[in-house]
């Protein structure tokens, strides 16, 4: 690349501002056909595993090896496996509760830290940046112990109160990257809207309530999303606490890898994936029609 | 204008109480919980005594363990680096490109990221076993070049022989990069999209090529973004524990494969938890050198 | 820290009826943020129905005053009183007074309308009356028919109004303003000032702001108070503020002056006079200074209070007012500004000290026209200078 890139740059540097069709400026490096080149394959080596998982996903083979034909019965197969549709149900129930407890614990953590100062804030800050930081691996491990010898979770607990362990697993690891979010939109706060209600008659609950919630709302958005798909996704937590009898989709479907890879755990994983990809573009497109905020 | 708790304190206590009792209760007491397993002896099979000793950590930095962690170590450090490598051309092009093209392209390179590893796991198999997609298309390339020769009058090649890229180092490494890759972009991309434009342009202009400009001017203003990047690549690629599993073959352990045997199957919680405890160590030494790297960036900006 | 105006009165300036009823009273108020004393033992009455203006540069205090009265902080020591009752221990939700905030911090997610009602909601009246009131606001600040606005969508001299309007739809006995003006572009600031002026008429409240601009505060205010790091340098009617500032620092922060440094020479009940090294002639007064014989003390000469004579090799013009030899002084022009309306001129005096000084083009073709290093004199009637003694 460098020695094509030499005689290009000494070429552009006289040349006038590009125009519409013109050779690209020195810096245009995206219109230039070595990075075009690395950007393509880097998302063509990105894509083309999902894509042809999700394609070999209508394959009519047991082997799933070599394309023999196009049918939905794996499909089929997987909505009418009812672990699996048990173990989605699951992992839909937890991810509901752990957003909701995730966005209320991360907002609250980032008001406090935002607007107070307090002995020992810096432990504080430093305990809640843990979670997002340690590997998962030793945050599972912890929970298996947790659950198992210091607060044992009670068994044969009707649903969805016996799935509380792994929530309760997920909420600790999902708050503070919610609290992140929350703290970075509430930088852009103008404290004198607080103490305009204030001066206008509020209480303390009121101020929170009308005039910092409405300015937290595009992040506590965003932050919900995030909880949630942390949450859908997460397997090395959730293989540490659930139980035989609690079982969630990501762990069900890994159970499906190493025993039998059929078609069915293609179909599993496109489903997942679609679901995905459908909650973070109604994510973001919440995000972009936020409230415009001028100048107040 | 922030207020000291003292002012009003029961607003404070009703913001604070939830969320740090919550850490507190739920993640703090669970790791002190295990950082005193590190000290206990196994006396029976469910029953722990915790007698301060430090066999657990001995027996950790065994060399059988000790490779393993040196080899994780090696690992991470490799997927970081080929990270680095592709990621960086890719950030930069992004960095680079007309607005509405650069939207585009953070969501293509993000997406995959939204996607549950396991799955992005699981699409690798396909693709890299004997009988996978890569091994086919070598196969058709090596059949045709054969064929190829052969019309030019040359001796045909053999057989072609699949490349074995499945269950074993290879595999869990192109595994990692794969997984990882997104995480690298996003912060290279942060970084080179907030420098100082006109700096490349003087370099430029004063007559360095690009990969010169590249080298001595774009990265060093980069340094920080390089470092934050390396830090989420190498941290969550030391301890991963799927890659490897679904990935690798019987000498292609991780820590995490380990810890998770202690646990699962050996039953042998307090050594779990001395190598869990000596992984998140390792994690923060790594924190602290990024750290370093980001001051000494600061100071020299 | 002279409280009410010495020798002259203010000129009759249209201003709501002032009271003698002391509607807010600060006694002895301290506020110290760590070691760093923002506020120090402030003691002041602001009367009711007055246009009363805290002034000051930037750090001297007079923000952190007002926010004491609003309630948004405490006073390390002292007490304020609302109406003669001491509201330490009420909440700025309590208290009865409102603010219009530099920012205008206009709730970005409420209408127009809903912004006004809020202090109303806030009170639980009614809401056919919220409505009325409401409507009555926005119609006193000139933005009837834009309740149902979002503050996006409006200036930023529109959103101060709707600020206006919030605060005073909850007819509040005092009405606080930060920088009312400050972010307003030049024209605006004009209308506004006037604007502000007839509000407070036609309201009848007490206006407290806060401002740095000296114009400003001068312009609007019935009277002012101007800070300095903390401390009360002087409250007094503008004009008395202007003429008859009480140290270099009033002098100097409000309007333009030269500042001379001199020996106190003689001093009688009706005259004195100053010996400044900086003027070859000594400065005669047609007023006592109270001030020992021999001691420093500083002249201050507003610009506007010096005429500028042509000298052509003549002897120096003499004063009527004062003694031969004093008043007057030589320069040569360095530097001419013309502004339009008015020129300013500023003259080298023999020791090297310049002087600023200014003539309103008067014609529009000058016969005395001045111009670059031009020899002149500078003379100025006996009441004209100011004597400070800090």
């Amino acid at each position: 690349m460098a020695k094509e890139a030499l005689p290009v740059a000494a070429a552009t540097l006289t040349d006038p501002p590009p125009l519409k069709r013109e050779k690209p400026g020195p810096l245009e490096y995206m219109r230039r056909w070595p990075l075009q080149l690395i950007v393509g394959l880097t998302l063509l080596f990105l894509y083309l595993p999902l894509i042809t998982l999700m394609a070999f996903s209508f394959n009519d083979s047991r082997r799933n090896i070599v394309w023999q034909g196009f049918t939905f019965k794996y499909y089929e197969k997987a909505l009418g496996n009812e672990s699996l549709i048990e173990a989605f149900v699951n992992s839909l129930t937890i991810a509901f509760f752990c957003t909701i407890a995730s966005v209320i614990l991360g907002a609250l953590a980032a008001v406090m830290l935002w607007r107070f100062r307090f002995p020992g804030k810096t432990a504080v800050e430093g305990t809640l940046a843990l979670p997002i930081v340690v590997p998962e691996i030793c945050l599972g491990v912890a929970m298996l112990v947790f659950f198992a010898r210091v607060l044992p979770w009670p068994m044969g607990l009707p649903w969805p109160f016996n799935l509380g362990a792994i929530t309760i697993a997920h909420i600790s690891f999902a708050f503070p990257f919610v609290a992140t979010v929350v703290r970075a939109r509430l930088a852009s706060f103008n404290r004198e809207l607080e103490e305009a209600a204030k001066d206008l008659g509020a209480s303390e609950w009121r101020t929170f309530w009308d005039v910092l919630v409405p300015h937290m709302q595009p992040a506590l958005v965003a932050g919900a999303l995030l909880a949630f798909t942390l949450s859908l996704d997460d397997f090395v937590i959730t293989f540490f606490t659930s139980g035989p009898d609690t079982i969630t989709f990501p762990v069900k479907v890994y159970s499906m890898l190493r025993f039998s890879v059929t078609p069915e755990v293609n179909a599993a994983s496109t489903i997942l994936i679609v679901l995905t990809v459908v909650l973070t573009a109604v994510g973001l497109h919440l995000q972009n029609q936020a409230p415009k905020e001028g100048k107040a | 204008m922030q207020q000291s708790w003292k002012q009003a304190r029961a607003a404070f206590a009703a913001v604070a109480a939830p969320p740090l009792l919550w850490l507190a209760l739920f993640f703090v007491i669970p790791l002190a919980v295990i950082w005193a397993y590190t000290f206990g002896e196994n006396t029976g099979p469910v029953t722990i005594d915790f007698t301060g000793t430090f066999a657990n950590y001995a027996r950790a930095l065994e060399p059988l363990y000790l490779g393993i962690f040196v080899k994780s170590v090696v690992v991470a450090g490799i997927t970081t680096l080929l990270c680095l490598i592709i990621g960086f051309p890719v950030a930069l092009a992004i960095a680079f490109a007309s607005p509405r093209m650069k939207a585009w392209l953070l969501l293509l390179i993000m997406l995959p990221f939204w996607t549950n590893l396991l799955i992005r796991t699981f699409a690798l198999i396909a693709v890299l076993r004997e009988q996978g997609y890569v091994n086919f298309a070598l196969e058709w390339l090596w059949n045709n070049a054969s064929g190829f020769m052969t019309l030019a009058g040359m001796q045909p090649l053999g057989d072609y022989e699949p490349l074995t890229l499945l269950y074993n180092n290879t595999a869990v490494v192109i595994g990692l990069v794969y997984v990882h890759l997104p995480f690298m972009v996003l912060p290279l991309y942060s970084a080179l999209d907030r420098m100082d434009r006109s700096l490349m342009e003087a370099s430029l202009d004063l007559g360095a090529g690009h990969m010169r400009t590249i080298w001595s001017v774009v990265v060093p203003l980069a340094a920080p973004g390089i470092a934050s990047g390396v830090l989420i690549t190498f941290i969550p690629a030391l301890g991963a524990y799927l890659t490897p599993d679904l990935l690798g073959g019987t000498d292609s352990q991780m820590i995490a494969n380990v810890i998770e045997r202690q646990f699962k199957r050996a039953n042998d919680w307090p050594f779990g938890a001395a190598l869990s405890f000596l992984l998140m160590y390792l994690t923060f030494i790594a924190i602290a050198a990024q750290a370093l790297v980001q001051r000494k960036a600061e100071r020299r900006a | 820290m002279t409280d009410v105006s010495p020798v002259h009165t203010q000129a009759d300036k249209p201003a709501a009826a002032v009271k003698p009823n002391p509607i807010i009273s600060f006694e002895g108020v301290t506020k110290r943020f760590g070691k760093t004393v923002a506020v120090d033992n402030v003691t002041l009455q602001i009367q009711e129905g007055e246009f009363f203006a805290l002034l000051g540069p930037s750090g001297c205090g007079k923000t952190t005053l007002l926010r004491m009265l609003a309630g948004f902080e405490t006073p390390t020591e002292g007490r304020i009183l609302i109406d003669g009752k001491d509201v330490a221990p009420l909440p700025p939700n309590k208290r009865p007074v409102n603010m219009v905030f530099q920012s205008y911090a206009v709730f970005p997610h409420m209408k127009v309308a809903d912004n006004v009602a809020y202090g109303l909601k806030m009170d639980g009246l009614a809401a056919g009356e919220i409505k009325a009131r409401v409507g009555d606001a926005l119609e006193l600040v000139k933005l009837g028919g834009l309740g149902d606005r979002m503050p996006d969508q409006l200036s930023g001299g529109q959103r101060q109004r709707v600020a206006l309007a919030r605060a005073l739809v909850k007819r509040p006995r005092v009405l606080l303003l930060d920088e009312p003006l400050s972010a307003l572009d030049a024209k605006l600031r004009d209308q506004m000032r006037s604007e502000l002026t007839s509000l407070q008429e036609k309201v009848g409240i007490t206006f407290i702001m806060v401002t740095h601009d000296q114009d400003e505060a001068l312009a609007i205010a019935t009277r002012c108070a101007v800070m300095n790091r903390g401390v009360l340098a002087q409250v007094a009617t503008p004009a008395d503020l202007y003429e008859f500032p009480n140290s270099r620092f009033v002098a100097d922060f409000v309007g333009s002056v030269n500042m001379f440094e001199g020996v106190l020479e003689r001093d009688e009940q009706n005259e004195a006079m100053v010996r400044c090294n900086e003027l070859s002639a000594p400065v005669y007064l047609d007023h006592g200074v109270t001030g020992a014989r021999g001691s420093t003390v500083w002249v201050a000469l507003r610009p506007e209070k010096i005429e500028m004579h042509k000298r052509a090799g003549g002897e120096a013009p003499k004063m009527e007012d004062a003694p031969a030899g004093t008043n007057v002084v030589a320069g040569v022009i360095r530097d001419i500004v013309y502004l339009g309306s008015e020129t300013n001129f500023e003259v080298e005096l023999e020791g090297g000290r310049r002087v600023k000084t200014f003539r309103s083009n008067l014609t529009r073709y000058d016969q005395e026209d001045f111009t670059w290093d031009e020899p002149v004199w500078l003379a100025w009637h006996a009441c004209s200078p100011a004597v400070l003694l800090s």
